[in-house]
């Protein structure tokens, strides 16, 4: 199920702007792969070309491979509607629908999928996935209600639920932590951990604790300057990249001497 | 006991300092201008509201209460008014089944698949249908749509005449109430297309996205995003349009060719005639009591625009937990 990516010489475009430049990256499965870097270095748009999401901004392109499980996400045949429904995503904020009900948001993605299920069936589905988004307990006894009526936290968790209930390859996370309140983010990140037993992780974070905390990768990402595209610039394991950097920015990154 | 009173003797020392806290803020004088000006405004619309209310209540009693003798539409007014209540919420409720499908559509085009470039210009032009005077539209709907549409109806007449609504025979003329309600659909087509159009560019990125990410198509995203969001909009924007549609006097009046049945055949040469329409042709000959009666069918009219309103409130109010409002 869960598949690792490989990324050569991808970049990413915005009509005219160079976004992102040169990324080569192999990231591998079961496994949690952090993206750090300061604001505007590209790390949120790389991480959105891993499921074709940028394109939903017009004029948006990349040229490059990206490759998971050996097949090319942006091969021509390939449509990227058919992308994201095998690699799922969390957002910055919680955005379950808030015209669904819990129940209806976990299996928004299966509908969608337009697989005729069962009552019991899709009764299975939801539970399986809440109790693997460590959101059952709290919510089992009112599936029925909105998904908005819910905390924050328990907002994002059953985004979680909702992008694991169509059982993707690969999992995004995009700064899944910053709206939340500091135990709302521990309790993320436990899932987190849990979660990478069966799924390729992918998160970005303005966080570098928590990148330090939750993920067994890191990559760096860094910009020139302004108006200059982001680049890859160290990748290695979490302990080396915090303890030992290789190149002096990601130190200076690491240390906060700027960002 | 004791503590008591020692609390009470403490508040009464600290009330001086208490007192200057409670006082409300000093208050701009723009701020309380604009507040006045607010207030007034309010009041100024309930007051029009009730000014109107009253008139057509005192007005139209007596009409209500006249007997068939005497009154120029020889009946009593519940039998005159019977047919007009049918004619005007038959006609509204057939302009807005044909037009809420289209302004919908309009509206979705706009907002979310046209290039940029395109968008606005189809925006402009459904706006600019809504500066067309409404006599305008009845003089097209008589002269040219009545007669471009008469074979169509002959047609339905022949082929789909089984049905109670293409019973037939088909208007020589072509002046009839589904005629009517096609000048109204084109009327009330661009307050339902700007309302749902602002509606849907208002959908929330964040469930855009979250849709589009679950592997979503466009058309998927919308149901899913869009339009569940979009929904108490689109009813408070068909409902607008349904009070147009019920009051709409000039073009109606001109279109169609009415002769205070009830019926159900929108294609035939007998057709209900609506309240607004009806006062229209009416008022210039009536007097006396007679007048008191077509005042008491605008009553009636009022009463019905209300209970459409208040509907539309509980449709939306219905499922507020779910609007995305909160």
């Amino acid at each position: 199920m869960a598949k690792s990516i490989d990324v050569t010489d991808l970049n990413i475009y915005y009509g005219d702007f160079l976004a992102v430049q040169d990324v080569n990256i192999t990231i591998p499965a079961r496994a949690v792969t952090a993206f750090i870097g300061p604001s505007g270095c590209g790390k949120s748009t790389f991480l959105r070309s891993l499921n074709r999401m940028h394109e939903v901004i017009r004029g948006a392109y990349v040229d490059g491979k990206v490759l998971v499980d050996g097949e090319d996400l942006y091969a021509q045949e390939m449509d990227p509607v058919n992308v994201r429904r095998k690699i799922g995503m969390v957002f910055q904020r919680p955005n379950p629908f808030p015209t669904m009900s819990i129940a209806e948001n976990v299996l928004a993605g299966q509908r969608l999928n337009s697989k005729r299920m069962k009552k019991s069936e899709a009764d299975d589905v939801v539970e399986q996935s809440l109790r693997r988004a460590g959101l059952w307990a709290e919510v089992k006894e009112r599936l029925d209600r909105p998904g908005s009526s819910l905390s924050g936290g328990q907002q994002q968790r059953l985004c979680i639920a909702r992008a694991i209930a169509v059982e993707p390859e690969v999992l995004l996370m995009d700064e899944p932590c910053s709206a939340l309140d500091p135990i709302s983010t521990s309790v993320i990140e436990d899932l987190i951990h849990e979660l990478k037993n069966d799924y390729t992780i992918v998160i970005v974070t303005h966080n570098m604790q928590q990148a330090a905390r939750v993920s067994d990768q890191t990559a760096f990402f860094n910009l020139a300057g302004v108006g200059q595209p982001g680049r890859l610039v160290e990748l290695g394991p979490t302990e080396k990249m915090f303890a030992n950097p290789d190149d002096p920015a990601t130190e200076a990154y690491i240390q906060g001497r700027f960002g | 006991m004791g503590t008591r009173r020692i609390r009470e003797e403490g508040l009464r020392v600290s009330s001086t300092t208490e007192q200057t806290r409670r006082t409300a803020p000093p208050q701009r004088p723009g701020d309380r201008v604009f507040g006045g000006l607010s207030l007034g405004a309010a009041l100024l619309i309930l007051a029009t509201l009730a000014g109107v209310a009253i008139f057509l209540t005192v007005q139209g009693i007596p009409g209500i209460t006249a007997s068939p003798e005497e009154v120029k539409y020889d009946t009593t007014f519940l039998r005159y008014v019977g047919p007009l209540v049918f004619g005007t919420l038959w006609a509204a409720a057939l302009a807005l089944v044909l037009a809420a499908p289209v302004a919908i559509g309009v509206a979705l085009f706009i907002s979310h698949y046209a290039p940029r470039r395109l968008a606005q210009p189809i925006g402009y032009v459904i706006d600019l249908l809504a500066a067309v005077p409404s006599v305008v539209y009845g003089a097209w709907g008589m002269v040219t749509l009545a007669a471009a549409i008469q074979p169509v109806y002959l047609w339905l007449e022949e082929h789909l005449g089984f049905i109670p609504l293409f019973a037939g025979p088909a208007s020589a003329t072509g002046r009839t109430i589904l005629t009517a309600a096609l000048v109204l659909a084109i009327m009330i087509l661009p307050i339902m297309t700007a309302i749902c159009r602002e509606i849907f560019l208002q959908t929330p990125r964040l469930h855009e996205e979250a849709a589009l990410a679950l592997g979503a198509t466009r058309w998927e995203m919308t149901r899913m995003a869009v339009f569940p969001y979009a929904r108490s909009g689109i009813v408070s924007a068909a409902m607008l349009a349904l009070g147009r549609a019920l009051g709409e006097t000039m073009a109606v009046a001109m279109v169609l060719s009415a002769s205070g049945v009830i019926s159900l055949n929108l294609i035939s040469s007998t057709n209900p005639s609506t309240i607004a329409a009806n006062i229209a042709h009416s008022f210039k000959e009536a007097s006396g009591l007679t007048v008191n009666g077509l005042i008491a069918t605008g009553l009636v009219l009022f009463v019905i625009t209300f209970a459409v309103n208040f509907a539309a409130r509980a449709i939306v109010d219905r499922r507020k937990e779910f609007s995305g409002a909160n």
